[in-house]
């Protein structure tokens, strides 16, 4: 089953609606249980990394959520989804995240317009399955004012240029995440959410 | 790079898109659902939904069209027009919507943009101004007009520049700067009035009113330093597709996304 965590703030209405599309059945939940039975998990969302990360751990789904992820399960993290898997977050002071990929969440620097809001391009940094099919430099829609910086670049399989050139997709494993949002990226978009779910072993 | 957007913009009366739509490819052109449909095809970046009527009964209306548009495209949606509270904006997004537009309702309570932002983030959360040129005045000076669904609107007293500032601050994290004296008239935005907001505040700032050719949307963003613009009778009426326009600014070295369609 895949398990679209709902923590409240998110609008999760989106990626459901592009699971439904593509035909690929799932359930929303808020539920430790779910995540740690989940077959994939997708962790969306919208707003600010400091309130997401205290929304997981009001509902208890942090220590759920990095467990999962140490199994090396299918993991699917939109924008905030991106941005909680760092170490910590400038957004909000500087808070804590799930520290999965070490490295920091910094804002976006002067300069530009903030939030970085648009159509923008991945470049393709390495082969991943979550690609497959997408061409180099595709267009994909970022909405956000905040970045990922990892320590290191072993996760960044691609990057996007916006004042800086900055980790717009990140895979280890299983995981995959993306800063941009999918479901709001037209017809390569869902071809992202359909690559992911036939890594995950999903059938449509 | 990040690219710029071309966003049309489709006013809905009771769930029917009003103004001259005519497209020979569209069996029912007063169909919202098929007017996205069609316009995500030519290559849209954003789609608009303003509701004209905004009666607290066809809001469930509107809640109907996002909620069908928003199942079967996938690019960002902006809902607009009447709405007054942060549950109205609820309404919207809860069906779909990414973003909702506020206008005289955040002139009557700035708090609005402030609570919207807190509980949805400033990314939803977009002001619509209505400007107009006030006459005579050196430095040129724009006013806050409230109210423009009707008779020409009212004038706020505001200047327009102010209130973009404050907006901002407020928590709005795009603003529609559209034009009255340019609105309707096919003959180009007000490209001073747009740079003046556009290097007054650090959010994205979206060009509308006064579209009539490509080279308007060219001029726009770039002496209007727009990030977006948004336009409706130029796309309606059919004149020009959405993937001519984006020709002719790329042909122009303007930053657009060109590969929209299926894989």
């Amino acid at each position: 089953m895949i398990i679209v965590i709902d923590y409240g703030a998110g609008n999760l209405r989106s990626v459901v609606n592009a699971l439904t599309l593509l035909g690929y059945s799932h359930r929303v939940s808020q539920k430790p249980a779910d995540v740690l039975s989940a077959n994939t998990v997708i962790l969306p969302g919208v707003g600010a990394a400091g309130d997401t990360m205290k929304s997981l751990e009001k509902l208890a789904l942090t220590k759920p959520i990095k467990q999962y992820i140490a199994e090396n399960r299918p993991f699917l993290g939109i924008c905030i989804g991106l941005q909680v898997l760092l170490s910590t977050t400038k957004e909000g002071g500087e808070q804590k995240c799930l520290g999965i990929i070490p490295g920091r969440v910094r804002r976006l620097s002067e300069g530009v317009k903030i939030p970085h809001m648009g159509w923008n391009q991945v470049k393709q940094l390495k082969n991943h399955p979550v690609f497959a099919g997408i061409p180099d430099n595709t267009n994909f829609y970022f909405v956000h004012s905040y970045y990922a910086v990892p320590e290191n670049n072993v996760a960044v399989i691609g990057t996007t240029d916006y004042g800086i050139s900055f980790c717009s997709v990140l895979a280890q494993g299983k995981l995959v995440a993306t800063q941009f949002h999918p479901e709001k990226s037209g017809e390569w978009g869902l071809k992202l959410y359909d690559n992911f779910m036939k890594m995950a072993g999903e059938k449509r | 790079m990040l690219t710029k957007r071309i966003i049309p913009c489709l006013d809905v009366k009771a769930g029917r898109v009003v103004k001259g739509v005519k497209f020979r490819d569209l069996r029912d052109a007063g169909d919202p659902v098929e007017l996205a449909g069609f316009y995500n095809e030519q290559g849209a970046d954003e789609l608009v939904f303003y509701d004209i009527t905004a009666s607290s009964d066809n809001r469930s209306i509107m809640r109907e069209v996002v909620e069908h548009t928003a199942s079967q495209i996938f690019i960002p949606l902006t809902v607009g027009g009447g709405l007054r509270t942060v549950e109205d904006m609820h309404s919207m997004l809860q069906v779909g919507a990414d973003k909702v537009s506020i206008n005289t309702a955040a002139v009557l309570n700035p708090r609005l943009i402030t609570e919207g932002a807190r509980r949805f983030g400033s990314q939803c959360i977009v002001l619509g101004m209505d400007a107009k040129r006030v006459i005579g005045s050196t430095p040129l000076r724009w006013e806050v007009f409230t109210h423009t669904g009707a008779d020409g609107g009212r004038g706020t007293g505001r200047d327009a520049i102010e209130w973009a500032h404050q907006a901002v601050e407020l928590g709005a994290g795009e603003i529609v700067v559209n034009s009255i004296d340019a609105d309707g008239t096919q003959t180009g935005y007000d490209i001073e009035l747009l740079s003046a907001i556009s290097e007054s505040v650090t959010v994205p700032v979206v060009a509308s009113g006064g579209a009539g050719t490509p080279d308007d949307l060219f001029q726009a963003l770039t002496a209007g330093k727009a990030d977006a613009v948004l336009a409706a009778s130029i796309f309606h009426y059919g004149t020009y597709s959405i993937k001519d326009v984006k020709k002719f600014l790329a042909n122009r070295g303007i930053p657009v996304r060109l590969e929209a369609g299926k894989p």
